[in-house]
């Protein structure tokens, strides 16, 4: 590991711009292309929005967001305190969402996986939930 | 999220300029709509130039104003899709649904 930082939000959709931007400035030093810093803004943004919208539903409660710098790689961890996720396998399938009336796509862990080279969750019922994704940079093919 | 629009011809073209997220889904849905509903014209050109971010719900915004529009016998075209937003719709399937017009 070359650096690592760790930073504890309120659940509140405004901080998600200043997350995402947060963890691609950390990765700089590994000089990434635009498309990676893209994917791993993008993966962010839907890690802390499920955080936000589904872990808290909209009630207060912190968001840690922890990330590892290596030589070629970012590992990044997203955690929520919240409800917990019922059943990992059927969330992460794609156009899956427990709240279709909000216009949720269910694609959220969909681009986090495509986006990403590695995805992993940790959940439980009202305990919470930890994603962990990892970026590898100067490869050409992220996981489909 | 600012909001320009303007009348061409039958269609309506409206133009985003910002990050199209959570923090701003409600505030461009509830906008969109009302431009929906408030001016009659055969298609909505969303021009997205002035987007450089988006993800899944800011997607969903945008394919929930596809339905609406389709469901009033009204067309949506994509316009200026930069590449963050581009492979976000691609990953999510917009395209299979939803015209993207250069
Ligand atoms: N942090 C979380 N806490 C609780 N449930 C979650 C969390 N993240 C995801 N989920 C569940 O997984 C489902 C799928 O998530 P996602 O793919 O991002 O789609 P969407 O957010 O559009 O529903 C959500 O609808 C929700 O039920
Ligand atoms: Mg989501």
């Amino acid at each position: 590991m070359i650096n690592k930082m760790k930073v504890v939000v309120p659940a509140l959709s405004k901080n998600e711009g200043f997350c995402r931007s947060l963890v691609a400035a950390f990765c700089v030093e590994l000089s990434p292309t635009i498309e990676e810093v893209n994917d791993i803004k993008t993966a962010v943004s839907e890690a802390v929005t499920n955080a936000i919208v589904h872990g808290y539903e909209g009630q207060n409660g912190d968001i840690v967001i922890e990330a590892e710098l290596y030589n070629d790689s970012v590992k990044i961890s997203v955690t929520d305190f919240g409800q917990g996720i019922e059943n990992i396998d059927e969330a992460m399938q794609p156009f899956f969402t427990t709240k279709p009336e909000e216009e949720r796509s269910g694609m959220g862990f969909t681009v986090m996986q495509t986006f990403m080279n590695d995805i992993d969750v940790v959940s439980e019922k009202g305990k919470g939930t930890t994603v962990t994704m990892t970026k590898y940079f100067g490869r050409v093919n992220a996981r489909t | 999220m600012t909001i320009n629009f303007k009348l061409r011809g039958n269609n309506l073209e409206v133009f985003l300029f910002g990050e199209l997220d959570e923090s701003v889904a409600v505030k461009t849905r509830e906008t969109l709509n009302y431009l929906i509903d408030t001016y009659s014209f055969s298609a909505m050109v969303l021009d997205l130039k002035g987007v450089n971010f988006l993800d899944s719900t800011g997607m969903g915004v945008v394919l929930g104003r596809y339905k609406k529009l389709r469901r009033l016998g009204r067309g949506l075209f994509l316009r200026n899709v930069n590449a963050q937003v581009d492979k976000v719709f691609a990953t999510c399937g917009l395209y299979d649904i939803v015209e993207k017009q250069y």
